[in-house]
């Protein structure tokens, strides 16, 4: 097995482009990440997406992005995993890379929202989880994770302020990210006002549904030290699956796959929780952070929140999440989060994060989860010394 | 199929004494084997129909009505009230040979509701199923047709259900009274049951008092016309029949229900009938719960079943516009003492009360124009 | 129109029926045909009582395409008495708050409906536990 570096990445900016379609979102990303690595030798696209089916009536996106993208002949395929798409759809890159069936390859994530307005993006999203015995029941994504956060809560003795330190610190992080759809910040005392979503999450507890595509390119190692100055080697790959339903699931509290997924990805790696510079996990809902730094072994069960209550989860904390905004400000970019994780994981690790940079990243790790926890992928990501 | 008696060699209907009387007895003794009312929870007082209408001055035929959710129609209705009555019977659904709701607020115009029911209660396949249409009688017309399918051996058990989400026009005097609620009656063999049925008749005529045609969402009334020549000659003429034929008076029933569009009518009827208050009181439910139109007097009979003891003797008349008005003679049998705890009682659905406003109502029963 | 899909699952929606692993023993709701505990085929239909208690509860105010007429409306995790979870919303609360841990029963109900014309959809709902013997 080879290993495989990261040689290029780009991204658009994460919102509403109403004046701009899929592909061309695509585009932008393919082109920026092509750049970035200096390379249009490309042998293979992956595509994640997770909604253009139902949103833009377009599926097939393998073929329809590599032809506009000026790549007309490549091999390219779509990779879904409802919101973790973007994350599968790098690890078959990294299989493609390993397995020496291709040199240089690209992954794209992209997802455009806007095409659809009303409540078709509501029933579109939920689409993740079991449609005949959930989605029928008229649950929303934003209700699956408030049938958790109220249980999460309920176990724990959890006030909804002190939720509060996860969203908080995600548009903190954000004001500095040029590419996030929230470059503001929310103050705790705002956090607890929000209008309600889907009692007890409500707007400033769920990530704002944005368009926007980012791009990666990956290529052997050895390749890549004659390719770029600061190739970032993927350390790590795993992919989980868990019941999709919740109600499937022995303990819903418990993001099996993520547990499973991140632990996996630290043996592959070779190092424990502690060793984690920076953390992009799935932060579509408060609550999933807490129970994903959880699963990720960086709390005990039901003490995740604590870290976003003690500043734990800061740029200089002990664990950094959400560096750029995470899904809370970055925007929620469904089926493209994973990639975009991605990306902002190598800019930390070039040192080119600007004034989102947490000192001295050498290694770090995305989270990327799709529906309510059905599937997780983990990446671990190091700079090269 | 099994339970079905033998053919005889001489039809018992073609002896001469049959048809005589306009009395309908069946060949074999037949009852109640299990009953279950339904009533919603949602209740519009009377009064915050006349603070929209009139301004509070008018004057008010009950003091609520029971209105559905917005989850709720016949068919939810009609299973739960037809869950009770299986709870009571404690009997094998799939021993069911008619499913039959009588209604006039099925939720599809075309599409039986008792198919729903049926496959609910795990009635299916091996089943009959049928809407029956006859205004307010909708319902006593199933439990007739029961009682001759049962009395004929053809069926062990039929379910009979009478079940309305009555619509009424807004600021009609309807609309007071238009409500929510009805019952179900499996039909069995006498040696099950825990009410005899020893007979009932049927006074049928062609007369428009009430109606509503096919396109239109609210039915049509003629107002003063529904009393007399309506309501009044078809209930006192089938109970006066009945009880000729059976050689009875009001004395002689420990209870009688009525049809219940109001409290006057049915209080009147029975005055005029020699019935005495106490002996109406507990099927008259009208006041708490207004007209449930299909489901009025046989959600009656279910209050009264609910408490009363064996050899009981119950009148029961049941109007519907159009017209006509079925009436039935009951025994009570000592197994209504063992079964009428299995399911919640009609008074536990009456109590079960969550008061809304006019507001509120306009939108559980979609008034509002939304497009 | 999605007829088939619903009129398939009918069953289930209608009469709580789940399945009772051959193996194992496990009951299972919603039936799966494969158990989740041992992969064993799980064939014996079993008619779950309707009763059991909330995990979880949410109360939805933005609601998807179809269920707008329904808003706000509650959404739970019930725990069957029998063992199994399951999704349903919670319906004739009143002026009841939902709380976890609170008792409830299975009653039929409409889901949604395809529409002015189209079919309704019918299927389990629960509520607090009907007090009886007023």
């Amino acid at each position: 097995m080879r290993d495989v570096s990261v040689i290029g990445i780009g991204q658009t900016k994460v919102g509403e482009h109403w004046t701009t379609s899929l592909r061309h979102l695509a585009w932008e990303a393919i082109h920026a990440a092509l750049a970035d690595a200096g390379t249009e030798a490309v042998e293979a696209v992956y595509v994640g997406n997770m909604l253009a089916g139902a949103l833009s009536r377009q599926q097939h996106l393998g073929a329809l992005i590599v032809d506009f993208a000026g790549l007309r002949g490549v091999e390219a395929v779509t990779v879904e995993a409802a919101d973790a798409s973007g994350g599968a759809a790098l690890r078959q890159a990294v299989l493609a890379v390993r397995s020496g069936a291709a040199e240089v390859v690209l992954v794209v994530g992209v997802e455009k929202v806007t095409d659809m307005v009303g409540a078709s993006g509501t029933t579109a999203q939920v689409a993740a989880a079991d449609a005949d015995h959930e989605a029928v029941h008229g649950v929303t994504s934003a209700a699956l994770g408030a049938l958790l956060m109220r249980r999460y809560m309920h176990e724990n003795g959890v006030e909804l302020a002190d939720m509060a330190g996860f969203s908080v610190n995600a548009h903190a992080n954000a004001v500095g990210n040029p590419y996030a759809m929230f470059r503001r910040p929310l103050k705790a005392s705002s956090f607890v006002k929000g209008s309600m979503v889907a009692d007890p999450v409500n707007l400033f507890d769920s990530a704002p549904a944005g368009d926007g595509a980012a791009a990666v390119v990956l290529c052997p190692t050895e390749m890549a030290k004659d390719m770029v100055p600061s190739p970032v080697r993927v350390a790590a790959s795993s992919l989980v699956t868990d019941a999709p339903a919740l109600h499937d699931r022995a303990d819903p509290l418990v993001l099996a796959a993520a547990n499973t997924a991140a632990g996996r990805a630290y043996h592959a790696a070779g190092v424990v929780p502690g060793d984690i510079d920076l953390l992009e996990l799935h932060d579509s809902f408060t609550v999933f952070a807490a129970l994903q730094l959880e699963a990720a072994g960086f709390a005990q069960r039901g003490e995740g929140w604590t870290l976003a209550k003690n500043g734990d989860i800061g740029p200089q904390g002990r664990i950094p999440i959400s560096t750029c905004g995470g899904l809370k400000a970055r925007g929620d970019v469904g089926g493209g989060t994973g990639v975009y994780q991605a990306v902002e994981v190598v800019q930390q690790l070039r040192g080119a994060a600007g004034d989102c940079q947490v000192p001295n990243a050498r290694r770090g790790m995305t989270l990327n989860v799709g529906g309510s926890g059905g599937t997780a992928v983990v990446h671990i990501l190091e700079s090269i010394e | 199929m099994s339970g079905t008696a033998p053919a005889q060699s001489t039809h018992p209907a073609a002896h001469p004494a049959v048809g005589v009387s306009p009395l309908m007895r069946p060949h074999y003794p037949v009852g109640i084997v299990g009953y279950g009312a339904y009533i919603p929870r949602y209740r519009l007082p009377a009064s915050e129909v006349a603070r929209i209408w009139t301004d509070g001055k008018g004057g008010l035929p009950v003091r609520e009505k029971a209105v559905p959710g917005l989850d709720e129609d016949v068919a939810t209705m009609s299973v739960e009230a037809a869950r009770n009555a299986l709870k009571r019977a404690g009997i094998d659904p799939a021993l069911i040979r008619a499913v039959w709701v009588g209604s006039e607020s099925h939720p599809y115009a075309v599409k039986p509701t008792s198919t729903i029911v049926a496959e609910a209660i795990g009635a299916v396949p091996n089943t009959q199923a049928a809407d029956w249409e006859f205004a307010c009688k909708a319902g006593t017309e199933a439990m007739q047709a029961a009682i001759g399918l049962v009395g004929a051996a053809m069926a062990r058990y039929a379910l009979c259900i009478g079940m309305d989400t009555a619509q009424s026009r807004p600021g009609d005097a309807l609309e007071y009274t238009a409500a929510a609620g009805g019952a179900a009656i499996l039909i069995g063999p006498a040696e099950e049951s825990l009410a005899t049925i020893s007979a009932s008749y049927s006074y049928v005529t062609d007369t428009p008092d009430f109606w509503r045609r096919p396109d239109d969402s609210y039915p049509s009334h003629g107002d003063r016309f529904t009393g007399e020549p309506g309501y009044f000659n078809h209930t006192l003429s089938a109970a006066k029949a009945l009880m000729e034929a059976l050689e009875t008076s009001a004395s002689d029933y420990t209870w009688a229900v009525f049809h219940q569009p109001n409290l006057k009518f049915p209080q009147r009827a029975a005055k005029m009938l020699g019935f005495e208050q106490e002996q109406t009181a507990p099927g008259l439910l009208v006041g708490d719960i207004g007209n449930t139109y299909a489901g009025s007097c046989m959600v009656g009979l279910t209050g009264i079943l609910d408490i009363t003891q064996p050899d009981d003797r119950i009148l029961m008349v049941s109007y519907g516009s159009g017209a006509g008005a079925d009436a039935f003679d009951l025994t009570v049998t000592d197994k209504v003492l063992e079964r009428r705890d299995g399911a919640p009682m009609t008074r536990d659905y009456v109590a079960r009360r969550t008061e809304i406003d006019y507001a509120t109502y306009t939108r559980y029963r979609r008034k509002l124009r939304t497009k | 129109m999605e007829l088939p899909r619903h009129w398939r699952l009918q069953n289930q929606r209608y009469g709580l029926v789940g399945e009772v692993c051959d193996q194992c023993g496990v009951k299972l709701f919603p039936p799966r045909d494969v158990c989740p505990s041992c992969a064993e085929p799980a064939h014996e239909q079993y008619t779950f009582s309707g009763r059991g208690q909330v995990y979880s509860h949410s109360t939805v105010y933005s609601a998807p395409a179809g269920y707008e007429e329904y808003a706000p409306y509650t959404v739970a995790l019930v725990k069957l008495d029998e063992g199994p979870m399951l999704t349903a919303q919670l319906t004739d609360l009143g002026d009841q708050e939902p709380e976890i841990g609170m008792p409830v029963e299975m009653v039929t109900r409409r889901l949604r409906a395809e529409g002015e014309q189209g079919m309704i959809v019918y299927g389990y709902k629960f509520r607090p536990v009907m007090s009886q013997g007023s």
